[in-house]
């Protein structure tokens, strides 16, 4: 990690609706954000943030659609295939009784496939350590961040005069 | 995001608080000593855990000899207890899942422990089946797996078999919608804490930062798995419904079971809610967040679902009349007027005539009657159960095998132990983690906050008009 340190320059907001118009400002002065953090999802930060509509969704009908494939084709291939047996007289391949045990491991791929998705694509996992910049952004406090790690003396000055101009209740620097 | 708030409609947050506040309040509890009436309340659900344990060796080295089961009852409290944990595990994802979708904000009051309960619920639930198995070792041959006898599969066409499916499935989705919605918080709870306190709830929030992306991926994972969940909730009882309604036992098999159980299992796993949160937030003094109006709402849903059952139960009894069948006809006198009728009227009582108190607002939002009102429908539904499982196999086809069930002490150990194990887990839950979903409640703090949309907020706009 020793390679990757980042200086970074963060001011902490105390609401949440002053936070997403200091987000629209530094849009408009053209200051490249690092990252915004927030205690709880903040309605209307994405668009104003500018980030891509999340494709977890996608993925997760990927992982759902092998999951009905699975369950069905095997079970199709266990009765009618590799261990015929006739049960109750009905035939062979007899889909509907199917459904339900293929509705499941649909339910269970998508599930399972979703939420480790989730975590790889955010870089989290059991254990695992990530930085922070403040402990109370947990709590009530909402960041916006800029890196700071080649940034000019009249660069930082834009940066903390923006923070003061935007309503930032504290500002700070932290290296992570 | 002001636009959104509604004067009219009953703050959801009491107490005029800001988010530090709430941090502090719902936090707190974990960090605390406990108090003295959480040690006797874990005391006593040790000691039923220990019951528990005892009587399932007992049932494992004797076998199922131990119970009164017999050729022509050959299920009964072990099926009824197992469909009865199953049933008050839906309220859990009922109310984070499909309150989700329906976009229902007091829902953020209760999911949290909601989906604790169910979690736990499904736990002691899962275990009757295995343990009815009498020889437990050979629990694996349920699943499907490469086995050297054949390999012999399992029979993709059972109900058993898709319930099993159906269990473990519903158990491991409501796993992870539970804990996905856990880690922002104790990412909280990690930034409060210090030393060994902080390396454990690191190690549990699994590098939360709170960032911009990170959250709108986790409300895109909560929404989808809430969508995907919803179904679910409602093929698992369906599914349990079909353990029954697919045999050929006159009283079990009938068409309405799906509808019915499912809506039966919501009815329950309600009032299984209510009694908790009723304890919890007088115990941990979360009035502002689980408020009234919280426990009025969920009273609505149980006058509902109570009034939905009572209507499957009289549809059932005009339906065996009017199929002119009369085994048929001679399950649903028997269940009625039969060696069972007390547990028939035990049911009929709790489920369908006292909810009825509910159509009064002034009952919906008491606590004291809220609350016996849902220990009389847990109580209910655990009739319905037996009446359904028990009764109808007393008297079959053959009167040469009728016959009559008494439970042994090891099955009553059973039951009893299994309220001990669903306790002690509750109760360890609220010590570990917040029970109300602290980012949640932030997030719905300016358009349910009272201080944004109650009384206080009343006045104030008012004073603000006469400038």
């Amino acid at each position: 990690m020793s390679a990757t340190h980042k200086e970074v320059l963060f001011g902490l907001y105390d609401d949440e609706e002053v936070l997403i118009k200091a987000v629209k400002q530094a849009k408009e002065d053209h200051l490249e954000i690092m990252d915004v953090y927030t205690p709880f999802p903040v309605h209307g930060l994405d668009p104003v943030l500018g980030l891509a509509e999340s494709r977890l969704h996608i993925a997760g009908f990927i992982y759902g659609a092998i999951g009905t494939l699975t369950a069905f084709l095997f079970m199709s291939w266990v009765f009618t295939r590799d261990w015929p047996i006739i049960f109750g007289g009905k035939p062979y391949w007899s889909v509907p009784a199917f459904i339900p045990i293929t509705f499941e491991l649909t339910v269970l791929f998508a599930s399972i496939g979703m939420v480790v998705s989730f975590y790889t694509v955010c870089g989290m996992a059991p254990g695992k350590t990530i930085p922070t910049l403040d402990d109370r952004i947990t709590d009530d406090k909402f960041c916006i961040a800029f890196e700071t790690n080649d940034a000019s003396e009249s660069h930082l000055d834009k940066l903390r005069s923006f923070f003061s101009a935007s309503g930032a209740s504290e500002v700070n620097t932290k290296v992570i | 995001m002001s636009a959104v708030v509604s004067h009219i409609r009953e703050p959801l947050v009491n107490g005029g608080k800001t988010y530090h506040q709430i941090t502090e309040d719902l936090c707190s509890p974990t960090e605390r000593t406990p108090t003295a009436s959480w040690v006797i309340a874990f005391l006593v659900a040790v000691t039923g855990l220990a019951l528990y344990v005892f009587c399932v060796a007992w049932t494992i080295w004797e076998g199922i000899g131990s119970w009164d089961l017999n050729r022509t009852i050959g299920w009964s409290w072990d099926i009824t207890n197992f469909v009865w944990w199953v049933g008050i595990g839906h309220a859990g994802t009922l109310i984070s899942a499909i309150l989700l979708l329906f976009r229902q904000r007091w829902r953020t009051g209760v999911n949290r422990a909601a989906e604790a309960m169910t979690i736990f619920a499904v736990i002691c639930a899962g275990q009757f089946p295995l343990i009815h198995m009498g020889r437990l070792w050979l629990a694996m041959f349920i699943f499907p797996y490469p086995n050297t006898r054949g390999p012999l599969w399992v029979n993709f066409n059972s109900p058993l078999l898709w319930d099993v499916f159906a269990i473990s499935t519903y158990f491991t989705v409501s796993l992870l919608f539970w804990y996905t919605g856990l880690v922002p918080d104790f990412a909280t709870v990690r930034d409060r804490a210090k030393g060994l306190r902080r390396k454990v709830y690191n190690f549990l929030s699994f590098g939360w930062t709170g960032s911009a992306k990170h959250w709108q991926r986790w409300e895109s994972l909560s929404l989808v798995l809430a969508g995907l969940a919803t179904p679910l909730v409602l093929s698992v009882h369906t599914i349990v419904s079909f353990d029954f309604a697919t045999s050929v036992i006159p009283g079990w098999h009938t068409t309405i079971f799906p509808p019915y159980f499912v809506a039966g299992a919501i009815f329950s796993g309600f009032a299984m809610v209510l009694t908790l949160m009723i304890m919890t937030r007088k115990v941990l003094k979360l009035e502002d967040y689980i408020t009234i109006g919280h426990i009025e709402s969920m009273n609505k849903v149980i006058l509902l679902t109570g009034t939905i059952v009572g209507v499957a139960y009289l549809t059932e009894l005009f339906i065996a009349w009017y199929s002119g069948y009369i085994y048929e006809q001679f399950a649903f006198y028997n269940r009625v007027l039969g060696p069972y009728w007390w547990s028939y009227v035990g049911m009929m009582s709790c489920n369908v005539l006292s909810p009825q108190l509910f159509w009064s607002k002034k009952m919906r939002r008491s606590i004291f009657v809220t609350f016996f009102m849902s220990i009389f429908i847990n109580i209910g539904m655990w009739f319905e159960r037996f009446v359904i499982i028990a009764t109808t196999l007393a008297r079959d086809y053959l009167p040469s095998s009728w016959s009559y069930y008494v439970p042994t002490w090891v099955e009553i150990g059973l039951f009893i132990g299994s309220l001990g194990l669903f306790f002690t887990l509750y109760l360890l839950f609220v010590r570990v983690a917040p029970v109300v979903a602290v980012a949640e409640i932030k997030s719905i703090l300016k358009v349910a906050g009272d201080q944004y949309a109650g009384e206080n907020a009343k006045k104030a706009n008012a004073h603000a008009d006469h400038h």
